[in-house]
């Protein structure tokens, strides 16, 4: 398939590039510890991207089954399920600290 | 200004001290609290405890929660040392001091970075057994502990 040069552009634009980043046994089950992917314009927050990673491989779909032990950071700061996504944004998926 | 220090190598807690109380003049009470690697658990024996953490955060986020204690407590220094890497039995983890004029806030202020540190800071044990190993689950208890200071 060949795109145009304003069609990609386009499709560009609605599609934010973001870094993944993957902790302990979130990192084990999915099976690396980093990525660059692309989001369809569809995703906007931090809950649609867990939704739509979970609909990927089943990797992803068994790393996130259980949400109450998955915490989010965009860019090192902690964020909720509401929380926008940025292109550009480096996103962390871990489960809860077990440090200290 | 706290000073946090995350590293692979061990540290030595009275050398530390010896610093703190060096660097700052007219400490009235200084509260050191130190972690240790457990030999056990419910399952046996630990050979090593892993722990994983998030480089680019982990300072970042101790620096906020250090930030946060020096606005609740008058604090004369804060120091906050964590490891990560491979460690054994008895080695140390984590060393947290804090000094003030009066011991009280220097206690609640210990306690309080001790609490958050658990919560926040981006850090993941993994206990191993030989070939064996599993993750540690985070307790409710010790969200509850952090969830007092909110």
């Amino acid at each position: 398939m060949i795109i145009s040069e304003p069609a990609l552009n386009i499709l560009l634009e609605t599609m934010a590039h973001i870094s993944l980043l993957y902790f302990a046994w979130v990192r084990e089950r999915i099976g690396k510890s980093e990525e660059d992917i692309m989001l369809p314009a569809t995703v906007g927050t931090v809950g649609e991207l867990l939704d739509w990673l979970a609909k990927q491989e089943d990797a992803y779909a068994d790393a996130l089954i259980d949400r109450e032990r998955i915490r989010i950071a965009i860019n090192q700061n902690y964020a909720k399920p509401d929380d926008p996504i940025s292109c550009g944004d480096e996103i962390a998926i871990f489960p809860p600290v077990t440090g200290g | 200004m706290a000073l946090v220090k995350v590293q692979q190598k061990a540290f030595d807690t009275a050398a530390e001290i010896k610093k703190l109380t060096k660097q700052h003049g007219g400490i009235g009470a200084l509260v050191t609290f130190t972690g240790l690697v457990r030999g056990s658990n419910q399952a046996g024996n630990i050979t090593t405890l892993s722990l994983e953490h998030y480089p680019a955060m982990t300072e970042k986020e101790i620096d906020r929660i250090a930030r946060e204690a020096e606005t609740r407590w008058p604090l004369q220094a804060c120091l906050i040392i964590h490891r990560y890497g491979d460690l054994k039995p008895g080695e140390p983890i984590v060393f947290v001091a804090t000094a003030s004029g009066h011991r009280k806030d220097a206690f609640e202020a210990a306690e309080f970075l001790m609490d958050w540190l658990k919560t926040r800071a981006p850090f993941w044990k993994r206990e191993n057994a030989g070939k064996d190993g599993a993750w540690v689950e985070a307790k409710k208890e010790d969200d509850d502990l952090a969830g007092r200071w909110q």
